[in-house]
């Protein structure tokens, strides 16, 4: 079941465009990576997608019933929160608020899905503790439960093990998937172009020029991803 | 030399300060400065939590000095001070806090606003000197609050009723919200809710509260009812309805505290105000301290 889909998108800052002519679907369950260096446009691509930013031209299709705001989004940690006062419990559920219109407090069954989330993630025995006070692994986690009570189909991910040792970044990856497997369509901007291919299903990659989309067999079997694989040193494996 | 010294000091120690209480308290300067004063104080704070953890300190400075430039240009013109520096302080107010991507950002912008309308003031009042007055008089009264909210009006007290109940109200129906934008305006705005309402109007609300803030304590001691009570709360709580609620009552005491004592020993209220604020964050500090700092 498509649930997105990019025709001829072009994205950028004040009509400089960062990132042009991009078509590409999102399905329901696909694990999309969006790879790309540093200002080829990733960024603005995924606020783009957001509706954070009007795209410069093209057209973004939301289907079969997808809103706007159903999509979860875990963005990199800000400068604010380093000290924020803020209990996990206060985190992860102003994560239901896109469903509570102006009502001034949480209803019980919002408050069951932050509480099935933080279940999920592990993180419940945290749930009174500071959200300034915890590990970077914590934190992300507590902002991926937050992510995912507010949708109930597709999360948008920013650089999520940035700043992460690799025994977290593992285990958030395996989270990933395990979200995904759980019906969660993902879609995830990294760098990490070796870990997009153990765990994703569809690669888009972003470059000056050229642009790829397809899943990881295409991917692996292409022009610019044979290129990238052994720059990479993943070559053939 | 210390004779000398003691001989001049105008403070009386020497009051008994609960007979005092009981001579000044049924008058009905007393009963509106303490009704007035821990008031402003409450919608201070409130707005303070978001504002510091904004990283918006100095707001409360930059933008009681865009009232200051403003009252003197609209006294100098007889226009009424409240049709002109409202508007453009709430101007000012949104414009600094409307968020994203800028090339002035935060701190310089502040900084920029509030010295180039101080010095306007300023100007305008030494060109235009008010009929009767002494310039540095006015100015120390209007940066200190001097005596102001001592010589408050009845109209005044029931303004300042009014902007409370919107305050709180306002924080009461959006808290949850409030939290949400402070914490993470992309995510927020990203998962549907719309920020820049929220921003706008918190906006506003800072502006009205900071002009008659001016009026009743003085430009300068806006930013210690703004930064104090939030920055108390978040020494000793680590949740963010705990911060708010704290805040709120440790001002509250504060102004009540402040107005008691600069009502017994004829201190300027504003500074015995900031004072007891200053008094309440060591204390907060310390507290912290002994409990072993941040982490927990």
């Amino acid at each position: 079941m498509e649930l997105l889909k990019f025709e001829d998108v072009s994205v950028g800052y004040e009509s400089k465009p960062v990132a042009e002519h991009l078509s590409f679907t999102i399905s329901e369950g696909d694990y999309l990576c969006i790879v790309g260096e540093n200002g080829a446009g990733k960024s603005t691509l995924m606020k783009t997608l957001l509706s954070l930013k009007a795209p410069l031209s093209g057209k973004i299709r939301f289907e079969n019933g997808l809103m706007r705001n159903e999509i979860g989004y875990l963005p990199q940690q800000t400068d604010i929160q380093r000290d924020f006062p803020a209990t996990v419990w206060e985190v992860v559920s102003s994560g239901c608020l896109n469903r509570s219109g102006l009502r001034p407090f949480y209803t019980r069954e919002q408050k069951e899905t932050a509480a099935h989330w933080m279940q999920v993630l592990e993180i419940e025995a945290l749930k009174k503790r500071s959200y300034r006070a915890l590990s970077g692994g914590q934190q992300q986690r507590v902002l991926l439960a937050r992510a995912l009570c507010a949708t109930r189909k597709m999360i948008v991910l920013d650089e999520p093990v940035a700043g992460l040792d690799p025994i977290v970044t593992a285990d958030m990856y395996n989270l990933i998937k395990k979200i995904n497997g759980d019906g969660i369509t993902v879609v995830m901007v990294s760098h990490d172009l070796s870990a997009a291919l153990s765990y994703a299903s569809h690669i888009l990659q972003i470059q000056h020029g050229s642009c790829f989309f397809g899943t990881i067999e295409q991917y692996r079997a292409s022009e610019i991803g044979k290129f990238f694989l052994e720059k990479a040193g993943e070559g053939d494996a | 030399m210390l004779e000398t010294l003691l001989s001049n000091m105008r403070l009386d120690l020497s009051v008994d300060f609960f007979e005092a209480l009981k001579k000044y308290l049924p008058m009905s300067f007393t009963i509106n400065a303490l009704t007035v004063a821990p008031l402003v104080a409450l919608c201070a704070a409130l707005l303070g939590v978001t504002l510091v953890l904004k990283r918006y300190s100095m707001i409360g400075d930059g933008l009681s000095h865009v009232t200051f430039g403003t009252m003197t240009v609209a006294t100098t013109l007889s226009l009424s001070p409240m049709y002109v520096s409202l508007p453009v302080t709430t101007l000012v107010a949104v414009w600094l806090l409307r968020g994203g991507k800028q090339k002035l950002k935060g701190d310089s912008a502040i900084a920029i606003l509030s010295v180039s309308f101080l010095s306007l003031g300023y100007v305008v009042m030494n060109i235009f000197p008010p009929k009767g007055g002494n310039v540095s008089g006015d100015v120390c009264s209007i940066l200190f609050g001097s005596t102001s909210i001592i010589t408050l009006s009845h109209s005044d007290v029931i303004l300042c009723i009014i902007l409370a109940a919107i305050v709180l109200l306002f924080y009461l129906l959006f808290y949850k919200k409030i939290f949400a934008v402070t914490f993470d305006e992309d995510f927020a705005r990203a998962t549907g809710t719309r920020a820049s309402a929220y921003n706008l109007l918190l906006a506003v609300i800072t502006a009205v509260v900071i002009v008659l803030a001016v009026r009743l304590v003085g430009a300068l001691l806006i930013t210690a009812l703004i930064v104090f009570p939030a920055q108390c709360g978040m020494r000793l709580f680590k949740s963010f309805r705990a911060v708010i609620l704290s805040a709120a009552a440790i001002s509250v005491c504060c102004a009540v505290a402040g107005i008691l004592i600069a009502i017994v020993y004829s201190t300027p209220v504003g500074c015995t105000i900031v004072a007891t604020e200053l008094t309440a964050f060591l204390i907060c500090v310390l507290i912290d301290f002994l409990k072993g700092g941040r982490k927990k």
